[in-house]
């Protein structure tokens, strides 16, 4: 399994999904870091069979909320997210994939709602409490993965 | 023309401009036939990046600066050391000049890729955006990512990742590449060239809207080679003068509606910069594999009709790719990565060629290193008018398009120049107002 974790380092909550890689990657688990832009997002999931993509949201829900989807049941809504360099982002290049045949086969995206993402900020407590949770939920599952 | 529509105000607003780089809105008002306004609005806040330079060593101007753009990081950091080069007195050895013009290249690769598959050609074969378009032609968007992957490759062995590499410096290169990690891309760079051919005869088979304007094109030119880092800033209509002299000719002016400086020629008003006025005044100095596909797909300079920036584009991907490969097979590791640097108080300026055109850096340094003063011009600001003035010009021939074509085909007119808000505010939503 593959862990990417989107974000921006300096832009308040933002980083979620950044601070999840790392400390996944702490974990001994298989976890990087990218800007979120489709692209490269793209590059990163090319060839892999299972890929978790962890990013901030911003869909009007409380701060700190986690919410999963998976890429291989719908069409991914692109508002939920936060637009990336020229427009493309995540849910573009889960499309994009989509539309050229190459999403890998299980293909999951958390979604860490965000309070705030002005650059220079910090990320909110709400949102580093979602970070902590979602970092045990996805170490379980790999540990599952494991005895299976 | 249309009764109905001649006695009306028409607005046309786009409030968020898609498939350009960063925030900003298109304002176009009609009354009748006539245009009454154009305004591409730049929201995006102001930057400050001049003002961070402040009281910082030079060294760490091309580090700064590079964060400017995500896209066109490279051009930030050749236009820095260029103009810090030139107010310290340094010249580099032959083997870091031709790496500079290597990563480049890549810069260039990768950046037009973006632009011609992804943002550009949904235009021209009618799609909405480019997964739209992937759906129906796939080859097109599989080889445009794939040419996009090997220039961002280049660039990740050149400068040690991707996005805002971090080996370039003043004096060279904190690490020079060996022989063998280019070597290796080579085969990359050699279907790079093939599929950038391939792409050159499928852009004549788009159609191009009849619209010419009598543009003033700027770019760099050098004697002997395609510009990238070095040159003389000329125009069609006699400028030739140094970068040291761009002040005494180009003003920087602050208009109202938008929050990045408009740069136009002290004399003559707008004018445009970006790869249509390069192919237009370096043709010569393209390639022979460039010119002669240039040939095959009817494309001639001069070369005034801005929906064929497309096609300067892939020429210039030719272009890159070819050099890149030329300089791969004369490769020799320099001696030394980079040039030892002594601080002086001085005063320096470069032009370099970004993806998007003239990239302006001024610099004044402190004895101690330390940075007084700091300019710099990006592309899109000096392209900001002329945009501006093609609306102008393009809007009453489409006056009778129902609302939904007008306003997409504006929104081309704007993406015909790859404008890259962010580095500009230093920009795109669309609002056009018929009365």
């Amino acid at each position: 399994m593959l862990i990417i974790g989107c974000g921006h380092p300096d832009c308040g909550d933002d980083a979620a999904g950044l601070l999840v890689a790392r400390r996944l990657r702490e974990l001994g688990l298989r976890a990087v870091e990218a800007s979120g832009e489709a692209t490269a997002l793209m590059s990163c999931w090319e060839g892999e069979t299972d890929v978790i993509v962890v990013d901030a949201t911003s869909s009007g829900a409380p701060p700190g909320t986690v919410q999963v989807w998976d890429a291989g049941q719908a069409p991914f809504v692109r508002e939920r997210f936060r637009c990336s360099t020229h427009g493309l982002g995540v849910a573009e290049a889960i499309e994009l994939s989509r539309a050229l045949g190459s999403l890998p086969p299980r293909l999951r995206i958390y979604g860490i709602e965000g309070r705030q993402f002005a650059p220079g900020g910090s990320p909110s407590p709400e949102v580093l409490e979602a970070v902590e949770q979602v970092v045990q939920r996805i170490r379980e599952e790999v540990q599952c993965m494991k005895q299976d | 023309m249309n009764k109905t529509v001649a006695k009306t105000t028409r607005t046309i607003k786009v409030d968020y401009l898609a498939r350009v780089e960063g925030e900003g809105a298109l304002f176009v008002k009609l009354r009748g036939d006539r245009v009454e306004d154009v305004k591409l609005k730049i929201f995006e806040p102001p930057r400050l990046f001049e003002a961070f330079l402040r009281g910082r060593h030079f060294m760490e101007a091309p580090d700064i600066t590079a964060r400017i753009c995500g896209i066109c990081p490279i051009a930030y950091q050749m236009s820095a050391v260029h103009a810090i080069e030139r107010a310290l007195g340094v010249t580099v050895p032959p083997a870091i000049r031709a790496l500079r013009r290597l990563f480049y290249c890549g810069e260039w690769i990768e950046s037009h890729a973006l632009h011609v598959f992804l943002l550009h050609a949904p235009d021209f074969l009618g799609y909405e955006d480019a997964i739209q378009m992937a759906r129906q032609h796939r080859q097109i968007v599989e080889q445009g990512l794939r040419l996009k992957k090997i220039g961002n490759h280049l660039v990740s062995v050149m400068g040690g990742r991707e996005i805002h590499p971090i080996s370039a410096c003043v004096g060279g290169f904190y690490r020079a590449p060996t022989r063998q990690e280019l070597e290796a891309i080579k085969p990359d760079l050699e279907w790079a060239l093939d599929a950038s051919l391939a792409t050159m005869r499928w852009t004549a088979t788009l159609e191009y809207p009849d619209f010419e304007q009598d543009y003033e094109f700027v770019s760099l030119r050098h004697p002997e080679e395609y510009p990238l880092n070095e040159g003389r800033l000329v125009s069609n209509r006699g400028l030739d003068i140094e970068a040291s002299e761009f002040e005494d000719h180009f003003l920087e002016q602050h208009v109202k509606h938008s929050n990045a400086l408009q740069c136009v020629l002290r004399e003559r008003g707008s004018y445009m910069v970006g790869p249509l006025a390069r192919v237009n005044l370096n043709f010569d100095l393209l390639p022979e594999v460039a010119r002669q596909a240039a040939a095959e797909c009817g494309f001639e300079v001069p070369c005034r009709n801005p929906f064929r920036s497309i096609q300067a584009r892939v020429l210039e991907i030719i272009f890159a790719c070819w050099e890149a490969l030329r300089i791969i097979r004369e490769y020799e590791p320099p001696a030394q990565p980079r040039v030892e640097v002594e601080p002086r108080d001085a005063k320096g300026c470069a032009a370099t060629e970004a993806p998007r055109g003239v990239l302006y850096h001024r610099y004044s340094i402190a004895g101690d290193g330390r940075i007084l003063s700091a300019r710099i011009v990006p592309p899109t600001s000096q392209n900001q008018r002329r945009i501006e003035d093609d609306l102008r010009a393009l809007v009453p021939s489409l006056i009778a398009e129902p609302e939904d074509r007008l306003t997409w085909r504006c929104e081309q007119a704007v993406r015909n120049y790859d404008p890259c808000i962010s580095c500009a505010t230093h920009f795109l939503r669309l609002h056009l107002e018929r009365e």
